[in-house]
């Protein structure tokens, strides 16, 4: 096991820079997530933490040591790719035991924990088989084997799942986690679904642009998105944002959304002299419940005619034209609201964030 | 009546009367005619004796194998036999290794002239044999090659085609394997060795049947470099039969049929990549 420290990492392609200049600590044992969309620098990140990349700019380090300049092999990781990268010419068990093809072990302890490795990932009978007689699942296993069997320090995972059908990643997303809880080894995991990095990780890393915009554990940023880009990146559906302007009423804060004639009341503090300012009400789906009546409490309260409807057994999202404005709002499962008709929906205070337009940096929890 | 009704039902046979297909059936009939006819008037004539040369009979009047018998009893044969196995198969292992070696360097390593070098190596497919010949004879003449294995081998260890072609084979191979070895703890050649070749063997094959192929076939450099009728390929061993007295063509037949066995179980074996091979080269490009 190990810690694995990037201290203002950059790197460069020509002119262009993919990363610049990140900071980030995995902790020994931990399951750090790098999430963001194509292109965001978080596979250019593993690669680099792998040594697959030259650095242009800071340091690495893994265990304490600085491996700046060491070989992908002298850094005693292991990876696994999006395409599983197992060798088409040989069996399970001789692609499971490539990962110990330098190693100095006797051949009856290499053996040993071949069989091992194919246990814990049930693959102890098709040991004999060639890849293309394996399914996708099976195939990723073989791959996360490889690794396995050199006992790492670090895995790393670069998007392995995203060759998978939506059932099977599931499947193999519970087998991470459990291999990760079985094995204790530090995981540093790439991935562009928000889902995946929402239910392995313990901590998550936003990335965007070659910048880190957020790191924590998956509540703190469901809870607490430090911006709008994370804020609509954690979370499906993805959070409704509703132009808004905050005034005065009364003495106190309050924003009022264009054009629909709503407003909310605006309790926290550290807004103070941003009167008139250009702000994104923030609200999830999951918060914003279709309901017969409207909000005795306070908190947002909005009407809207429904344009789409999906059931989902447990709940309902419901698509809705506020004012102009697409809004995506919940109900329960059994509650199917035809579309063309008028609803009402609200959301508690709790559950209303605040945005900054122009910096699009989180203002509030209201 | 009845197969207009099945030619009709039966979309195979609807489309196997279509007068374009049986042209290009007979074109195809004519062109294998054309390819056949004198292999099979070799395969005839060693079955002749000599009176019966100039007889264009394709089957012989009174067919013998007292000419196979000749000729393998001679022992110069089975000498230029050999000559020619040594020298092709050495030829092909080294085709094989370097030009697979240089093609998956410049297919997969980054470095400063990478383009230039392969161009450089493609360029030399442009100049004919016959402008090289005279440049190998004065190499061969200062290093003291002339007539040794070394002098027949040393112009086709490597080539610019199997270079070329291992090149655009490994540009297919993902990047990935290779990392994995990397990460895995292989060095650059191993990587090469266990990882990269396997996962090319249809270019491989191919490669090693052309090069195979060729050099057993090869004639006019073996005729240039050696001097001693014991170091002479078995090509060039047959054509003294034609100049050392008269012309012994059911001599020469009869060793040309015995050295198309060697290629003919080379293609059998190996056919399918070969096609493969050829195809892939075209395409990848």
């Amino acid at each position: 096991m190990a810690n694995i420290v990037l201290n203002s990492l950059v790197k460069k392609y020509g002119n262009t820079t993919a990363v610049h200049g990140i900071d980030l600590q995995v902790k020994d044992g931990e399951f750090v997530v790098l999430v963001g969309p194509s292109g965001c620098g978080k596979s250019t990140t593993l690669r680099m933490i792998a040594g697959l990349e030259d650095i242009s700019g800071g340091t690495i380090s893994i265990d304490g040591r600085v491996v700046n300049e060491a070989e992908p092999k002298d850094r005693n990781i292991a990876m696994v790719f999006q395409n599983y990268a197992i060798y088409p010419h040989m069996t399970v068990a001789q692609n499971i035991g490539f990962g110990l093809y330098t190693s100095k072990l006797p051949e009856s302890e290499k053996k040993k924990r071949i069989e091992e490795t194919a246990k814990i990932l049930g693959l102890e009978s098709l040991l004999g088989r060639r890849p293309s007689q394996l399914s996708g699942g099976q195939r990723q296993r073989v791959a996360i084997g490889r690794a396995m069997v050199r006992n790492p320090a670090a895995f790393l995972f670069d998007e392995p799942l995203s060759n998978l059908d939506a059932q099977l990643r599931t499947q193999m997303r519970l087998e991470i986690k459990r291999l990760h809880q079985r094995l204790g080894t530090t995981i540093v995991f790439v991935t562009h679904d928000q889902v995946e990095a929402m239910t392995m990780a313990d901590r998550i890393v936003v990335m965007r642009d070659g910048r880190i915009l957020q790191v924590g554990t998956p509540m703190e940023l469901y809870d607490n998105p430090a911006d709008i880009f994370t804020a609509r990146f954690i979370g499906s559906p993805t959070m409704n944002l509703l132009p808004a302007r905050l005034v005065d009423k009364a003495g106190h804060h309050a924003a009022e959304l264009n054009g629909l004639g709503a407003s909310v009341a605006v309790s926290a503090g550290g807004i103070s002299g941003a009167q008139g300012a250009e702000v994104l009400l923030g609200v999830r789906p999951h918060d914003l419940v279709v309901s017969s009546q409207g909000n005795g409490i306070q908190g947002l309260s909005l009407s809207g005619t429904v344009s789409v409807v999906e059931p989902l057994g447990s709940e309902t999202l419901v698509h809705l034209d506020v004012g102009g404005a697409s809004v995506i709002a919940s109900a329960p499962g059994k509650v199917i609201p035809k579309a063309g008709e008028r609803v009402a929906v609200n959301a508690s205070a709790g559950s209303l964030y605040l945005f900054d337009s122009k910096s699009e940096r989180a203002l509030c929890r209201m | 009546m009845t197969m207009n009704v099945a030619a009709l039902e039966n979309p195979v046979a609807r489309r196997s009367i279509r007068p374009g297909r049986i042209i290009i059936w007979t074109l195809l009939f004519l062109g294998g005619v054309v390819m056949m006819t004198p292999i099979l008037f070799m395969l005839s004539t060693s079955l002749k004796d000599a009176s019966q040369v100039y007889d264009l009979r394709l089957i012989p009047e009174a067919p013998s194998l007292d000419n196979y018998v000749a000729v393998l009893s001679d022992g110069r044969f089975l000498r230029w036999f050999l000559n020619s196995l040594f020298v092709a198969v050495c030829v092909t292992v080294s085709n094989v290794f370097f030009d697979s070696l240089v093609g998956y360097t410049l297919a997969k390593f980054n470095f400063r002239g990478r383009y230039i070098v392969f161009i450089a190596i493609l360029s030399t497919l442009m100049i004919p044999t016959e402008m090289l010949v005279i440049p190998w004879y004065l190499m061969a003449s200062n290093f003291g090659w002339v007539d040794t294995y070394w002098g027949i081998m040393f112009p086709g260890m490597m080539t610019a085609f199997g270079t070329f072609l291992m090149k655009q084979f490994f540009e297919t191979v993902p990047d990935e394997f290779l990392e994995a070895g990397r990460v895995d703890g292989l060095n650059e050649f191993t990587i090469w060795w266990r990882v990269a070749m396997p996962l090319v063997t249809p270019a491989i094959s191919a490669l090693a049947i052309f090069t195979f192929l060729g050099n057993w076939t090869a004639f006019f450099w073996p005729l240039i470099v050696t001097n001693s009728r014991d170091l002479y390929t078995l090509p060039v061993g047959l054509s003294s039969f034609a100049v050392e007295q008269a012309i012994q063509w059911e001599m020469i037949m009869t060793g040309a049929s015995i050295a198309t066995i060697p290629t003919l179980i080379v293609f059998l074996l190996l056919q399918r990549y070969i096609v493969r091979g050829v195809m892939l080269a075209g395409l990848k490009g």
